[in-house]
């Protein structure tokens, strides 16, 4: 099992400048841009809580909400 | 683990263009802080000018906005007076190696501690996209419109044969390995350089065809490798990525202050 569980994506949409990093990016394809060109989490299901979205944003618009998994 | 304890977030959304790599070496520079959990009195960030320098104006520690080209000199003056603090000086490749190339070798030279994060965007984003020594051969720049007939340097090269004690060089791509060499080369007790390859969209890699920052930052995947890596003997065109150099030599601080404890002992007698 994984070592976190996804929880939610904290997204400051206004420091967001649509660049489409984190879209690209995500394995999962859990994001995409609105028609602002604003992100939005259009697939919460998939996302696997990598925070590799968080970790390449160049305008620290993303943060992701994830729990810690206890040890079995 | 949330980075915004670190950051002036009344500056933001911040200045930079839509997909510069400078904000991911802004993210990754606080994790890496964020992660050694020194506290923030205890970090000084010195910059100078250009679109990359604009960095320490974002952060939430003791901060110095330069001079372009003079960072280190300044940043040097900090260290002698205070050794306790860490000093870390992010500068663009023309901040670092046009105007400052005389301070960058020398501060590698007398392996003063501190960490140079060298955010290697190939151009003069801040001022319209000049050719810096970096740009390299045969790539356009508002200044070479025919294309540059400099060669450029090799930053990790440069650093080792001038003294550097910790030299290591990765991508905006390459998020975690960068979060992990600042890391280190902020642990390390000498003069540190980590070379990022950082994209500007705007001003080199529009002009050169390459795309947005999205299709840049795909290239750092695909024209980089590991260093000493199989594929780099097939292709010696890959750029190397890891960590060049780690060394142990005496640090000018340390140098410095054992003389005058030997002094104030000579004095003493
Ligand atoms: C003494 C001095 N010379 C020239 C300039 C103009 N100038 C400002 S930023 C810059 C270059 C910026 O390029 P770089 O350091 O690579 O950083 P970038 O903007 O690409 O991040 C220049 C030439 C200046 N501010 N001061
Ligand atoms: S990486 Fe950041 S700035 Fe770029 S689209 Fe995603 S949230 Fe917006
Ligand atoms: S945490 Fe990983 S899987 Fe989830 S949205 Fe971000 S990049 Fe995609
Ligand atoms: S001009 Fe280039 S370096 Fe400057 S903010 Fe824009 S993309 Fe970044």
């Amino acid at each position: 099992m994984a070592k976190f569980t996804y929880k939610a994506h904290d997204i400051q949409q206004e420091w967001c400048k649509g660049c489409g990093i984190c879209v690209h990016f995500c394995p999962k394809k859990v994001l995409e841009l609105n028609e602002k060109n604003k992100v939005f989490v259009a697939h919460p299901d998939k996302c696997i809580a990598c925070r590799m979205c968080e970790f390449r944003c160049p305008d620290l618009a993303i943060e992701v909400i994830v729990e810690k998994n206890n040890d079995p | 683990m949330s980075v915004k304890k670190f950051i002036r977030e009344r500056f933001f959304p911040h200045i930079w263009c839509q997909g510069c790599g400078h904000g991911i070496v802004l993210n990754a520079m606080l994790r890496a802080l964020s992660a050694l959990g020194i506290s923030k009195n205890e970090i000084v960030v010195v910059s100078g000018i250009g679109c990359s320098a604009r960095i320490s104006g974002y952060v939430d520690f003791h901060t110095l906005h330069t001079l372009h080209g003079r960072a280190l000199a300044f940043a040097t003056g900090v260290k002698m007076s205070l050794p306790g603090l860490n000093v870390i000086v992010p500068m663009g490749d023309g901040d670092a190696l046009a105007i400052g190339g005389n301070h960058f070798i020398h501060a590698a030279r007398r392996n003063i501690d501190m960490t140079a994060i060298v955010m290697n965007n190939r151009i003069y984003g801040m001022t319209g996209g000049q050719f810096s020594p970096l740009t390299g051969y045969g790539m356009k720049a508002t200044t070479a419109p025919y294309k540059n007939i400099d060669h450029d340097f090799d930053i990790a090269e440069l650093s080792r044969a001038a003294g550097a004690s910790y030299v290591a060089r990765t991508t905006t791509y390459h998020v975690q390995q960068l979060t992990e060499m600042i890391k280190e080369a902020i642990l390390h007790d000498g003069f540190s350089v980590v070379e990022v390859l950082s994209q500007c969209p705007t001003n080199f890699g529009r002009r050169n065809k390459m795309g947005g920052a999205v299709e840049m930052m795909e290239s750092y995947k695909s024209l980089t490798t590991p260093i000493g890596s199989k594929a780099k003997q097939e292709n010696p065109a890959l750029i190397e990525r890891g960590v060049f150099v780690q060394r142990e030599l005496p640090e000018y601080c340390s140098e410095y202050n054992a003389i005058i404890e030997k002094l104030k002992k000579g004095t003493e007698k």
